[in-house]
């Protein structure tokens, strides 16, 4: 039995035009669902008064301290009743997608089975930290959501001071541009940490996400305390039938202003084929009988716009590998901050290079939970203390990779200087293997 | 009291078993894709094999009957994989060219936008909203399904100079995130201070500590222990509220929306780039938002008309330069515009590069 619908005159408005309407789905789920019966109540009130009407709170499940998103209603009425009393307690449970969000129909319909018979059947795929959010469950619900979501395979994803969710790239999956496996990377380093996740005990929220190339599909440089962003060593690869049909199709018109002329530091250029450079470094591909664009892999930045623009023709190298970022967050408190190069290149393929992997990112961890002051994220501890505070404590070498330009202002101490000459050396020798 | 069941601590599920087999088979070996329409995408691996990949664009907020739908579709038309992309749109892999057509009318039978790839204004990434978040300014599912209306076109032709990223936030902490154009609740007035409340509510040493320019302070306020807002000082950021909300910052009618700019997250050509402020001052006008969308429309137009191939929005401006950008858009250039937080100088044109 199911309670009369409110007359939903602002909402109803966002039923119209082509694109697919939440209210719509809404609506659905309101024919023989009360809570969203008394959902659309609240929304629609608060669509008419410009005012949300949510309060956290605390709601869990046993043995974990987080992961479910509380939200109790404060519309009530004079003697503080509800409103809306269905949708009184409308919890959202946060779960890890498996990486990349790769799904097949069968789990898909389990999942809605699932949260059609213990919550109000809306779904949001996904949440910005990338989790499946279970949205509109009650109190007496979530335990029992949780249960069966974990015997399913599905675990709780992170909320409040604690590791949060992560997110890769589609990547290896399906993607040329791809520089290592991403969903191994995210799991290795996830699953590691993973009480971190579920015993929110960090200074504030951490992050990492995981993007197979510089194209950053992730938004890992922006959005992640820890970026892990794929790069290469060696040359650009080449495909000379695949750059021929590039040309065949745009011309060397679009060659030299869409490929070369936008390349940010000048690394190709276009070569009568007979003088092509042998130098060191020095990459190239015929694209018409007499032409060839060379490129100048020890300039080449690995930003990846030409592999863009002519896929296939231009792959990454083979000596692959990541780069690795530190401290991007968004607004709050100092306002947002970019992640900064901390590890230019680090291999990842064999067992012992992803156990590497592990063991620096739990560093950063760990450097994070004791050193960070409380709501403070890794961006902002780094402004704080300094970037060479952070590589120092955390135990990497300094690299010139990790800067734009030198300091311009002389306002620092350097009787270490002898020291620090000796250290950038055997940082020298380390990397020349 | 029975038992209580501890959790698998599993963490991040394997994707292995859920992707689609020619994936599994090809992982890490792809060596080519192209775009052969919009909404689709064809990868080959250096095994020769092929796949074709369908994008639909989705509400994000999906009752199950939605997911039901599209799992049938996946049944019927697909080969019954589908994957999400991080801006919640659909994706179908299918490992025979034939069944592509098939599949997109299927999707659009149903509803289903098809785009989405290449140089389309892609779906917005977005918030909750007044649906579930506890601190909205504004909504963020209609938003986006009152925007995403206006932009369809562009979202199923892929005809901008380079890709755009939207993202809409309903408050200043822009969890929506950065975007070649990004629409932000921006709080215009101090917080009003509901001072019976804090005392009970709030830890106060904590809501001192959150505000950016140290506005708050603790104050005894008609015999109670409350708190103090500066309001010289104070930016209207919101970080008061989330952790006391007696601290009321939304207001109906003062609360704006503001147009940032040019952001990138992707290192393609130059540096990645944070949005940029461009507009501000506009109504939170539900259920369909028409200011937003006027200006955002405006912005698009003036870079797909003005913008060289491959220029994402930032690139763009990066070449014509700001006063241009404010020229060709009409937008007001104020002094709000001019930033004066922290490192604000390395903003300033320190030279005397001119474009008349």
């Amino acid at each position: 039995m199911t309670k009369k619908m409110y007359d939903t005159p602002m909402l109803d408005q966002l039923e119209s035009g082509p694109w697919p309407s939440f209210v719509t789905g809404l609506k659905r789920l309101a024919k023989d669902n009360d809570m969203m019966v008394d959902l659309m109540g609240q929304l629609e009130t608060s669509y008419q008064t410009r005012k949300g009407y949510w309060k956290g709170g605390t709601v869990g499940v046993f043995g974990y301290g987080g992961g479910v998103i509380p939200r109790f209603s404060e519309l009530k009425d004079d003697q503080g009743k509800p409103i809306y009393p269905a949708a009184a307690e409308f919890h959202t449970l946060r779960i890890q997608p498996p990486a990349g969000m790769h799904y097949n129909t069968e789990i898909l319909r389990k999942l809605c089975d699932l949260w059609e018979k213990h919550g109000s059947g809306l779904i949001a795929l996904h949440g910005q930290s990338g989790d499946i959010m279970f949205q509109g469950v009650s109190t007496a619900n979530v335990q029992p959501a949780f249960d069966e979501l974990n015997e399913m395979g599905f675990d709780m994803g992170g909320a409040g001071p604690a590791l949060r969710t992560s997110m890769s790239c589609v990547g290896a999956a399906r993607c040329e541009m791809s520089n290592f496996d991403e969903a191994k990377a995210l799991r290795t380093i996830i699953n590691d940490n993973i009480d971190d996740m579920h015993r929110p005990a960090l200074p504030y929220k951490f992050k990492f996400k995981f993007s197979g190339c510089g194209n950053d599909c992730v938004n890992a440089i922006q959005r992640s305390d820890m970026a892990v962003i794929g790069t290469w060593r060696d040359s650009i690869r080449v495909n000379e039938a695949l750059a021929k049909d590039y040309m065949a199709k745009h011309g060397m018109e679009k060659l030299v202003n869409d490929v070369i002329s936008r390349c940010p530091t000048k690394a190709l250029s276009l070569k009568n084929t007979a003088n092509v450079s042998r130098a060191d470094g020095i990459s190239s591909v015929a694209v018409t009988d007499t032409q060839s664009l060379q490129i100048d892999n020890h300039n080449c930045v690995r930003c990846m716009h030409c592999l863009n623009v002519m896929p296939g023709a231009l792959l990454p190298g083979t000596d692959k590998g990541v780069s690795i970022l530190v401290g991007g967050k968004s607004v709050l408190k100092i306002g947002a901050t970019m992640g900064t190069m901390v590890v230019p290149f680090m291999k990842l393929e064999s067992d012992e290079d992803f156990e590497a992997l592990a063991t620096l990112s739990r560093s950063i961890i760990d450097f994070f939970a004791e050193n960070a002051l409380e709501h403070e994220r890794t961006g902002e501890m780094i402004d704080r203390i300094g970037l060479v505070n952070f590589l120092e404590g955390v135990g990497i070498d300094i690299d010139a990779n990790m800067v734009l330009e030198p300091r311009s202002n002389p306002y620092v101490r350097t009787d270490g200087w002898d020291e620090e000459v000796e250290k950038a050396a055997e940082h020298k020798r380390k990397i020349a293997g | 009291m029975a038992e209580m069941r501890s959790p698998i601590e599993s963490g991040v599920p394997d994707p292995m078993p859920y992707m689609h087999p020619v994936m599994v088979k090809n992982y890490g070996k792809w060596a080519y894709h192209d775009h052969p329409k919009p909404g689709v995408l064809r990868h080959r691996a250096e095994s020769g094999d092929e796949i074709w990949t369908v994008k639909a664009g989705t509400q994000r907020q999906m009752d199950v009957y939605t997911i039901r739908t599209l799992c049938d579709i996946a049944d019927q038309f697909a080969d019954g994989h589908v994957r999400f992309t991080a801006r919640s749109n659909i994706e179908y892999m299918v490992a025979d060219e034939s069944k592509v057509e098939p599949l997109i009318k299927a999707l659009n039978d149903h509803g289903f936008p098809i785009g989405g790839t290449a140089n389309s204004v892609s779906m917005i990434a977005h918030t909750q909203g007044f649906l579930h978040c506890d601190i909205p300014g504004t909504d963020a599912s209609g938003v986006v399904k009152a925007l995403m209306d206006e932009l369809y076109d562009e979202f199923i032709k892929c005809e901008m100079p380079n890709r755009v990223k939207m993202s809409t936030s309903c408050c200043e902490i822009n969890c929506g995130g950065q975007a070649d154009i990004a629409i932000i609740m921006q709080h215009t007035k101090p917080p009003k201070i509901n001072h019976d409340l804090v005392a009970n509510v709030c830890e106060r040493p904590t809501v001192v500590a959150r505000c950016p320019v140290a506005a708050i302070r603790p104050a005894l306020v008609n015999g109670k222990p409350s708190l103090e807002v500066d309001e010289k000082k104070c930016v209207c950021c919101g970080a008061c509220y989330p952790p006391c909300p007696p601290m009321q910052i939304n207001d109906p009618e003062h609360s704006k929306i503001a147009i940032w700019v040019g952001g990138k997250n992707s290192n393609a050509r130059s540096r990645p780039t944070f949005h940029k402020l461009v507009a501000s001052g506009l109504p939170n006008n539900a259920p369909r938002w028409p200011e937003v969308a006027a200006v955002v429309k405006n912005i698009l137009s003036v870079y797909k008309a003005d913008a060289q191939p491959w220029e994402r929005m930032a690139d763009w401006i990066e070449r014509i330069g700001w006063p241009r950008f404010f020229e060709k858009t009409g937008l007001p250039f104020t002094k709000y515009h001019i930033d004066d937080w922290r490192g604000s100088r390395s903003t300033l044109n320190a030279s005397a590069h001119i474009r008349f």
